[in-house]
């Protein structure tokens, strides 16, 4: 009976799920249907694109796992010392209203925010020295800008998530910790934050994993800064060109699957080894 | 600061707010700044955004950001928004809402039962199913773009609705939810209750389990739209042109906007305060959802399904 309910799903993970991993491998191994080995993988790393893109990703990513953890994991802790009930909810759903705006259109938002012609904030922009839209979005800022967006449209989602995993905690264990005389930050430093740990890798891996399949920030700023930002920024954009404007689906294949083996194996270490599933 | 008082005596709980120490006190204030400053961070924004549309091009670069216009702009903008190639912004706003309609539907007819099967019955392949439903759960959804578009352009569907829609349906995290949630908040027993009383399988989970799962129906169904709407990577490959949903047609307004992008100068241009109400339009469904879903958003109810 198991079979027939679970049937239709069941379909839909092989097509979208099983498939296209299975056809992107073949892709990448074979040209025109002969198999080449490793050939589109030597072509995509000899290409003069792979290495700054992989760069670019890399900076982003570290720029934003640190940001995130911090500010995720204080703000978590801040909106749960708050006692009054409405306060502490119209907080949590402040923050987490960005969320509404993922894709594009926190991106167009952005463009808005960043250009010190049209900015509520352009004085912020000015007093770091940016006087133009293409001043803003040079590359040396993109990692920090596209930290922003990705913080402002995701962070209020994790801080509620965080905020979960607090109410959590017993009762009992946080009576006795101020029962032995611990203020709010010995309690978060020796009680909250080792018991959110499980939380906060879970939010590591799985921002690292996002993280890496930057695609809607660059290319939508590209095309906004008419190639200021370049189109080959990061490593999906890059599978893109090869894809849509060379014909290269191989090569596209190659780029995709190694993002792929990287998302996987986060995931499948989080699944065995994260006890966070640990249901079954 | 605090340190200190962990040489306090216990008398230190009958401390009342009135005669907190300094240094708690510059705690609190410290706290209270930082909440307003990511406050500010996080909502003004929104708040910007929604008061954009009521000016001019000339208004938005001159006035105070924070000011409101008036109504006759915004229906100028409105106006000079549906004008653009036809009203463009209505096939794109029919497209979002046919895709992630159609998607909503296939999504809980097949995400639902799956759920349940993994949670209250048992079938040879009930653990590799469970096991790779979390891991492809766990990918971000657009390390599949491309595969799924190589796939897709193989067997000839790109441009087709079905080639986002097919997508879209398919949910791990859906059937994730609904299998912690079918083994956490429904007895067995109440099934074979139901089964001793001559019920069929089909009956069982059609009278007795789907009842019972209303919420998780309700919060599969809220993921499964929200993330849908604004998805842009696999329509923007996948559906080009007239079919685009209004995520990607966002983008492509913009390339008609002369200050972002020079080269369009000539043709028909958008005006900012112009694309800024297409921003707001585009998101004006998702939001509305939230708005309306406020109290569990805020509850981490998420965070309660994984809770050991």
């Amino acid at each position: 009976m198991g079979y027939a309910f679970s049937s239709g799903y069941g379909i839909l993970l092989l097509a979208f799920g099983v498939l296209p991993t299975l056809y992107a491998i073949f892709l990448a191994f074979t040209k025109q249907g002969a198999f080449v080995g490793f050939d589109n993988f030597a072509k995509v790393f000899g290409d003069y694109r792979f290495f700054p893109a992989v760069q670019h990703v890399a900076i982003y990513l570290v720029v934003y796992l640190v940001c995130l953890t911090l500010f995720v994991v204080l703000l978590a802790l801040v909106v749960h010392a708050i006692k009054v009930r409405w306060i502490s909810t119209s907080i949590r759903f402040l923050y987490y209203i960005p969320g509404a705006l993922a894709g594009a259109s926190s991106v167009l938002l952005w463009l808005f925010l960043l250009d010190p012609s049209v900015s509520p904030v352009a004085f912020l922009l000015k007093a770091m020295g940016l006087e133009s839209f293409v001043q803003t979005v040079s590359v040396d800022n993109l990692p920090v800008i596209f930290t922003v967006i990705a913080f402002w449209t995701g962070a209020g989602g994790w801080i509620v998530i965080m905020y979960g995993a607090l109410n959590n905690i017993s009762n009992d264990v946080m009576e006795a910790a101020r029962i032995d005389g611990a203020g709010p930050i010995n309690t978060a430093r020796y009680i909250q934050i080792p018991m959110l740990r499980k939380w906060i890798s879970y939010m590591g891996i799985m921002s690292l994993a996002a993280g890496t399949q930057l695609f809607v920030e660059p290319r939508v700023l590209s095309q906004a800064s008419k190639g200021v930002v370049p189109p080959d920024y990061s490593l999906n954009q890059l599978a893109y060109l090869f894809a849509f404007r060379q014909g290269d689906f191989n090569g596209s294949a190659a780029i995709s699957l190694i993002l792929l083996v990287v998302a996987v194996g986060l995931a499948a270490f989080f699944v065995f080894r994260g006890g966070l599933f640990e249901r079954d | 600061m605090s340190a200190t008082n962990l040489t306090e005596t216990p008398e230190v709980t009958a401390v009342r707010d009135k005669d907190i120490s300094p240094g708690r006190w510059l705690g609190r204030a410290l706290a209270f700044s930082v909440t307003g400053l990511f406050l500010v961070f996080f909502a003004l924004p929104i708040v910007w955004l929604l008061l954009a549309p009521t000016k001019t091009a000339r208004e938005l670069l001159l006035n105070n950001p924070f000011s409101f216009g008036a109504f006759s702009t915004l229906a100028d903008n409105w106006n000079q928004l549906t004008g653009f190639q036809n009203g463009i912004i209505f096939t794109w706003l029919g497209n979002s809402a046919f895709y992630t309609g159609a998607a909503l539907i296939i999504a809980l007819v097949v995400t639902i039962p799956a759920g349940y099967a993994l949670a209250m019955t048992d079938f040879k392949l009930r653990r590799p199913l469970l096991i790779l439903t979390l891991i492809v759960m766990l990918i971000p959804n657009t390390a599949l773009v491309l595969p799924i578009f190589l796939e897709l352009s193989a067997v000839k569907l790109i441009g087709s609705p079905l080639a986002v829609i097919l997508p879209f349906s398919f949910f791990p995290f859906g059937v994730y939810l609904t299998y912690i949630y079918f083994s956490t908040a429904v007895s067995k027993d109440l099934l074979d209750a139901a089964r001793i009383d001559g019920a069929g399988e089909l009956r069982v989970f059609w009278k007795i389990a789907m009842p019972l799962a209303t919420p998780v129906i309700a919060l599969v169904g809220f993921f499964n739209l929200t993330g849908n709407w604004n998805n842009y990577f696999l329509p923007f490959v996948t559906e080009p042109g007239r079919k685009s949903p209004v995520q990607v047609g966002l983008a492509e307004l913009l390339s008609n906007v002369p200050l972002f992008n020079p080269t369009s100068a000539g043709s028909v241009t958008i005006d900012l305060p112009v694309l800024a109400l297409a921003t707001l339009i585009s998101i004006a469904p998702v939001l509305i959802i939230f708005l309306f879903s406020q109290r569990f958003l805020v509850t981490g109810m998420t965070a309660g399904g994984t809770k050991e």
